[in-house]
């Protein structure tokens, strides 16, 4: 059976099937999105004075993160120009570097994710506390080794710019520690809706992935049966990679710059 | 002009016009970050200049690069419910804020 509309618009509508459809999916991933974003301004003005955290993300990574989305959107917009001009190899190219940015993407964005992981906060029974990476391979069973600082004050941690750069080796027995935490999402409130909404988003780059390398791979043999309704599939992966470029591009603000 | 030449021709204006579009996007991205650590007397006005900057970034992705200018009827109107509700959660998000028991 004949899927209809794939390549023509419908009559009614004055697009095609899939071209609505991802437009409707969209609409469903914004209100997805809008409610993470109304939660996190939520959380944000209802936090009590001073109880935010301020710096933690690493700004310039965060930079680099963006300026890589876009520069894949624009390459995923030429992938499909590409096709219009009947260019496969220029799709090919275009889209295996959309590929590319979005996995260097995701593989920045793990390393974020382990530096935080490997970042704890260790309050001591006499009272004091320490921040920093834990140094894992000079940890032992006695002793936790962490390049951090001492701070007097819990509040202290919550400007990670001040912190940079007076980072020393801290060799702390364990059996001084009375509790040790690392920046998991169980950590504050901060991190919970950071992992939560760049780990949704991360999700959505990471299926975008998927479907530009089938649409690179075995997808692309419908171009030599149907060119125009390869096109169309061009387009509207495109649509949604656009969508998930334009999530970062006030993600990126809201948790890193504000 | 034949259908091979104007084919060629639109696709190198594709290239052109994602060109200049990343290269905006770049330039108001670095402005973006260079605001946020502004030393402004006002953070609330750093917060407003950041977002209206992420906000110049979105439009030119929706509109150059979407196609939504162009996009037909039936998308528009999708769009429009689609507005018309995220700006009704983040409304009732606001005034719920503002609508705190009394002590």
């Amino acid at each position: 059976m004949e899927i209809a509309y794939t390549v023509h618009a419908r009559p009614d509508t004055g697009v095609y099937n899939a071209k609505l459809g991802m437009w409707l999916f969209l609409a469903s991933e914004v209100m997805l999105f809008g409610g993470l974003f109304s939660a996190y301004v939520f959380l944000r003005v209802g936090a009590p004075p001073d109880t935010w955290p301020q710096g933690w993300l690493n700004v310039p990574l965060g930079t680099l993160n963006t300026l890589l989305l876009a520069a894949s959107a624009v390459t995923t917009f030429l992938a499909w120009a590409a096709c219009k001009a009947r260019r496969l190899d220029q799709f090919k190219l275009h889209t295996g570097l959309t590929l590319l940015l979005g996995c260097i993407f995701l593989g920045i964005k793990g390393y974020e994710y382990h530096d935080k992981w490997t970042h704890y906060e260790l309050r001591l029974k006499d009272g004091r506390i320490a921040e920093g990476h834990l140094v894992g391979p000079k940890s032992t069973a006695e002793a936790v080794v962490l390049k951090g600082r001492w701070v007097e004050d819990r509040r202290q941690l919550l400007d990670g710019r001040r912190s940079r750069g007076t980072w020393q080796e801290l060799t702390i027995p364990r059996a001084d520690i009375d509790r040790m935490q690392n920046y998991a999402p169980r950590h504050n409130t901060f991190l919970a809706i950071y992992y939560t909404m760049t780990g949704l988003h991360g999700l959505h780059v990471l299926g975008g992935v998927v479907v530009f390398a089938y649409l690179w791979g075995p997808g692309s043999r419908l171009w030599h049966v149907d060119p125009e309704h390869f096109t169309n599939r061009v387009e509207v992966a495109g649509l949604f990679w656009h969508f998930v470029d334009l999530v970062w591009i006030f993600l990126f603000p809201v948790l890193y710059l504000s | 002009m034949n259908d091979t030449s104007s084919s060629v021709n639109s696709y190198r204006a594709a290239v052109c016009q994602g060109r200049s579009v990343l290269l905006i996007i770049a330039a108001v991205t670095l402005c973006m970050v260079g605001v946020a650590h502004a030393p402004l007397p006002d953070a609330g006005l750093r917060t407003a200049l950041v977002l209206v900057a992420a906000g110049v970034n979105a439009i030119l992705v929706a509109g150059r690069l979407m196609h939504v200018l162009q996009e037909r009827h039936v998308i528009f109107v999708l769009l429009a419910f689609t507005v018309l509700f995220f700006v009704a959660l983040m409304g009732l998000c606001l005034w719920a804020h503002g609508d705190t028991p009394k002590p």
